[in-house]
């Protein structure tokens, strides 16, 4: 969908931003440009729609190179997301997301429907779309940002490190929406963080850069973790990269038996079968019961929580189906971890 | 000085001094009409060239510049040069009061314009606006409020200075006060000077009040 061949950019203090790109960004996925700051990775974004002029290579986005078409009409079929979010704030939320239909020439009516919609995707309250930006946190303000790069549907969505500027929870919910979104429509994101656990959570295809411009690696995010080509991405990736290769893998695939019957600590259930905690003589503790999509990561944590090592597994409604238990869920880890660095 | 401000009292509020040619409504007509004319000239003078200068960052030494250099401008030196040069008209009158009203204009305009929020310009050319798209649509409405200011602060300033129209035998308020002077009417001075402040301080009440009551939603 976009593709990068041979891109330099020299800036004019004689600064190299990005050097020799080459790079395919695959359609109706995520791209991750991750590194340190000065990496090049807001560059490279931001020469997607000719926010900044590459000074050798082309780009082509849907197989047309950007730099031949009208720069403000490439970038009203492009979405674009920055940090701050960046909203008008003499206009109200409504009018900032029908901004690009606007522009396109919809009738006023049209656009701000379109926009009343998009309220309900990013969700957001109708009521939101009257108030001003400043009348909204951080997150609604992002969430804005969203539902004004999607307001035209394009096909393409370049985001600046959306989600930089709000705090850890705010940022996880953020993200589950946009995996949630992307479910739904099947964009071709391109998005720019530093964070390399939001990169490794949201990435399709995570692309690691190196100040100087240099792109590093760019691979799934499993073999990221499972075989960084060097140290510069093994360090980037952090001494845990390991479990966050865990994080990757769902609990489908450990076996699951009866709840055992004995022993000091019991698991008590309500009477619709659904997991209420862990009950001795004397103690109680609470249960975090999984389901079959959830990480491995979380079911690994759950057991070295667990009083018993086993882990309560739900179906969708929270019903009981089963336990497993620590050592099955470590030997389904290391078999993961084998199979994705074995893996050609 | 207390038989001075009885003066002075039974001056402002005689009905005769009020009423015809050389009445207060009369004056303070034409020193308006001055006052608004040359703000509304600066206006047009000052304004697209802070809206440019502030657009495209070139030229800020000008803008930057230009409000030491109204501070700096003899006023009345200027009607005096114009009025040699070009003769007794209220043309010398109006191009000293330009003057000194157009830095105010230029200088608040692009203070306004560098005001706007990077981000926010960035995110305007991302969306697909065009360069006076970005201009019409974000960078002058945000930077209306402080552009309201320079227009305020420009018309205060000439409504103060408008007495010069007086100096070369014009109208206005500042009639009171150069004929009181060759009159040694010191009540009559004091009246023309206390009238243009007063005009000065009403005008500036009702407009920053108005300036608050547009931008009532705005938190900066």
């Amino acid at each position: 969908m976009i593709q990068f061949d041979a891109v330099h950019k020299r800036f004019p203090n004689g600064t190299t931003a990005v050097h020799d790109l080459t790079l395919d960004m695959a359609e109706g996925g995520v791209t991750v440009l991750v590194g340190s700051s000065g990496c090049g990775k807001t560059t490279t974004l931001r020469m997607i729609n000719r926010m900044v002029e590459p000074t050798s290579g082309t780009i082509r986005v849907g197989g047309q190179d950007v730099t031949r078409q009208d720069a403000a009409e490439l970038r009203r079929s492009i979405g674009y997301v920055i940090q701050q979010a960046g909203l008008f704030p003499h206009r109200t939320v409504l009018d900032n997301i029908a901004t690009v239909p606007l522009l396109l020439g919809h009738g006023r009516r049209k656009a701000r429907a379109r926009a009343a919609g998009l309220l309900e995707t990013v969700g957001l309250s109708a009521e939101a779309g009257k108030r001003y930006p400043h009348q909204l946190s951080g997150g609604q303000q992002q969430r804005v940002g969203v539902a004004r790069a999607l307001a035209a549907d394009p096909p393409v969505l370049l985001m600046d490190e959306p989600f930089g500027a709000v705090d850890p929870v705010v940022r996880t919910q953020l993200q589950d929406e946009l995996l949630r979104l992307q479910k739904e429509l099947s964009k071709t994101i391109v998005f720019v963080t530093h964070d390399i656990d939001e990169a490794v959570r949201l990435g399709d295809q995570i692309a690691i850069f190196r100040t100087g411009g240099h792109l590093v690696q760019c691979a799934s995010p499993t073999e990221l973790l499972a075989r960084p080509a060097d140290d510069f991405v093994a360090g980037f990736l952090g001494a845990e990269r390991g479990l966050k290769l865990l994080s990757l893998k769902t609990l489908a695939a450990v076996p699951q038996g009866p709840a055992p019957e004995g022993g000091p600590w019991t698991l008590v259930l309500d009477a619709a079968n659904k997991p209420l905690h862990w009950a001795s003589d004397d103690a109680e503790l609470p249960v975090r019961a999984l389901k079959d999509d959830d990480s491995l990561l979380s079911a690994l944590d759950e057991s070295i929580a667990s009083p018993t090592g086993l882990i309560a597994r739900v179906d969708a409604d929270g019903v009981l189906t089963g336990v497993s238990s620590r050592d099955d869920i470590h030997q389904h880890a290391g078999q993961a971890h084998t199979e994705a660095r074995v893996a050609a | 000085m207390y038989e001075l401000f009885k003066n002075l009292g039974s001056w402002l509020t005689s009905g005769a001094q009020w009423s015809g040619s050389d009445g207060i409504v009369h004056r303070l007509a034409e020193h308006l009409q001055y006052s608004l004319l040359a703000t509304l000239i600066a206006a047009a003078i000052g304004l697209p060239l802070g809206l440019l200068i502030g657009h495209t960052g070139k030229g800020a030494f000008v803008a930057i510049n230009l409000a030491s250099f109204g501070r700096a401008l003899p006023t009345v030196g200027l009607v005096v040069l114009v009025f040699l040069a070009g003769g007794l008209s209220m043309v010398p009158v109006y191009v000293a009061l330009v003057a000194l009203a157009v830095p105010a204009i230029v200088t608040n305009t692009y203070a306004g314009m560098t005001a706007v929020d990077p981000d926010v310009k960035d995110a305007a050319r991302g969306q697909g606006m065009r360069g006076h798209q970005v201009l019409f649509q974000v960078e002058l409405p945000l930077a209306l409020p402080l552009i309201m200011t320079g227009l305020r602060l420009a018309l205060i300033q000439v409504v103060a200075t408008a007495t010069i129209a007086a100096y070369v035998s014009f109208g206005g308020l500042g009639r009171y006060v150069f004929d009181g002077l060759a009159q040694r009417d010191l009540v009559q001075v004091l009246g023309g000077a206390v009238l243009v402040a007063a005009v000065a301080v009403v005008l500036d009440l009702l407009l920053s009040t108005l300036q608050r009551f547009l931008f009532r939603h705005r938190t900066a």
